[in-house]
């Protein structure tokens, strides 16, 4: 009885959240500002640039491949130093070839997740440290009108934690032999959308 | 099937002779996991449609429409600095184990209504600048994410600041709001409730991927205060 009353429920959940659809909408004439607009920006943004989803994800799973303690080292060092090239960037300390950096970045951490290279730890964590100041640089800055600046900062890091968790839980399947071919071609992939992005920047 | 009634028949047996209430753990239902699995699917099905429903954008969040207690309940969860701060300091009294968690729980109100009063005392002539607000997250954030062994008296003392600096900054702000010590009361009590409730769950973390992920929570909120300090520089609240 109890196991059809659940099964019941669990059938009936989805049509509710269809019905909810068809709720009348209210015009809002400035959802994009403010509190709601800082936060939504800010998990938007990572999320916009291709180049910038592909090395995030690609950190997660290069830490995966790596193990622990990279398996977090890593993407806790992307967030920080990128908030850090962020700053720069708000400060008006410019940097050099910041696209290009970028597009290498997606090309160094595809070839890394390919070539399953083990650098020492501290190596990893500066190569990645290195490229974060520069997507940090590049879209930290990028504050829409009106929005609120902490709550965007905050989308902003939350965004890109979660597109290195990405990688991370697309890593962990390493552990069987064919997830670890499976992985290997990902970072090929990587870094040959990295390199078109390089193209682009470069042309 | 079989495997369940190898388990849970000798269980039954026993609990019949010892004449004790029938105990079946969860796990030994046949068909819970897959039960489960079909919910947990239809649940994230409801939450991804719920995600797409049009969200109104509040002009005035402090102001929940059932008074100044109730504004000051709601205004903790409404300041981010201030939910950043208390979330981060909550991680970090809770790493430290229940005695921290127990210094935090009674410490950070009264110092918190401390700094409310001397806000009050202040409002004429003082601001607080975004920086400071936004060095004290990234310096939070920078001890949330080392997870050194800091004695109760060292977590008592930065709670003890904290609480004094975040209180100015409310106090400052409510100087000029009628029915303001009511509007404290709130702020308080929530403060009370939810360094409570949290403080308590960090406090139970056992699991080594559980403390990496207070951890990692921290390097995120230094994060965001490197990115304030940012914005503070160039002159955007």
């Amino acid at each position: 009885m109890k196991n059809q009353t659940t099964q019941q429920t669990a059938k009936s959940l989805p049509l509710a959240a269809l019905l909810l659809i068809a709720l009348p909408a209210v015009a809002w004439a400035h959802v994009s500002t403010g509190e709601i607009g800082g936060i939504l920006n800010g998990l938007k943004h990572p999320v916009t640039g291709f180049d910038h989803v592909l090395a995030m994800v690609a950190v997660g799973l290069w830490g995966a491949q790596l193990g622990a303690p990279a398996i977090w080292l890593l993407p806790v060092t992307f967030p920080v130093v990128m908030a850090f090239g962020g700053m720069l960037g708000l400060m008006g300390i410019n940097l050099p070839g910041i696209e290009v950096c970028i597009a290498i970045s997606a090309v160094a951490l595809g070839f890394m997740v390919l070539s399953e290279a083990r650098p020492n730890l501290w190596a990893a964590a500066f190569l990645v440290g290195f490229f974060a100041i520069f997507h940090g640089h590049a879209h930290g800055t990028e504050l829409p009108q009106g929005a609120n600046a902490l709550l965007y900062s905050i989308g902003f890091v939350i965004a890109t934690g979660l597109l290195h968790a990405t990688g991370i839980a697309i890593g962990l399947v390493h552990r069987w032999p064919a997830g670890r071919l499976t992985l290997r071609a990902i970072g090929g992939l990587v870094s040959i959308a990295g390199l078109a992005f390089l193209w682009q920047a470069l042309v | 099937m079989r495997k369940h009634f190898q388990i849970a028949y000798p269980i039954k047996r026993a609990t019949r002779k010892f004449n004790v209430p029938h105990f079946r753990p969860r796990d030994f239902r046949p068909g819970f996991n897959q039960r489960f699995r079909v919910l947990f699917f239809q649940l994230a099905v409801v939450l991804l449609v719920l995600s797409g429903l049009p969200v109104p954008a509040y002009a005035h969040l402090t102001n929940t429409g059932f008074g100044p207690f109730y504004d000051g309940l709601a205004h903790l969860f409404l300041s981010p600095a201030d939910l950043m701060h208390v979330i981060a300091l909550a991680l970090l009294a809770g790493l430290r184990g229940p005695y921290c968690g127990r210094v935090i729980l009674f410490v950070l109100p009264p110092a918190w209504l401390a700094g409310i009063f001397f806000g009050f005392l202040l409002a004429a002539q003082a601001t607080i600048p975004m920086a400071a607000t936004a060095l004290i997250t990234f310096t939070l954030g920078v001890l949330v994410a080392v997870n050194r062994p800091f004695p109760p008296a060292v977590v008592g003392g930065i709670v003890v600041i904290v609480g004094l600096f975040d209180g100015a900054r409310n106090g400052i702000d409510l100087s000029h709001v009628a029915s303001n010590f009511l509007v404290t009361a709130g702020i308080v009590c929530a403060l009370f409730i939810f360094v409570s409730l949290f403080t308590g769950q960090v406090t139970k973390i056992r699991a080594f991927w559980a403390q990496v992920s207070v951890r990692v929570a921290g390097s995120w909120i230094a994060a965001a205060g490197l990115f304030m300090l940012g914005w503070a520089a160039r002159g955007i609240n």
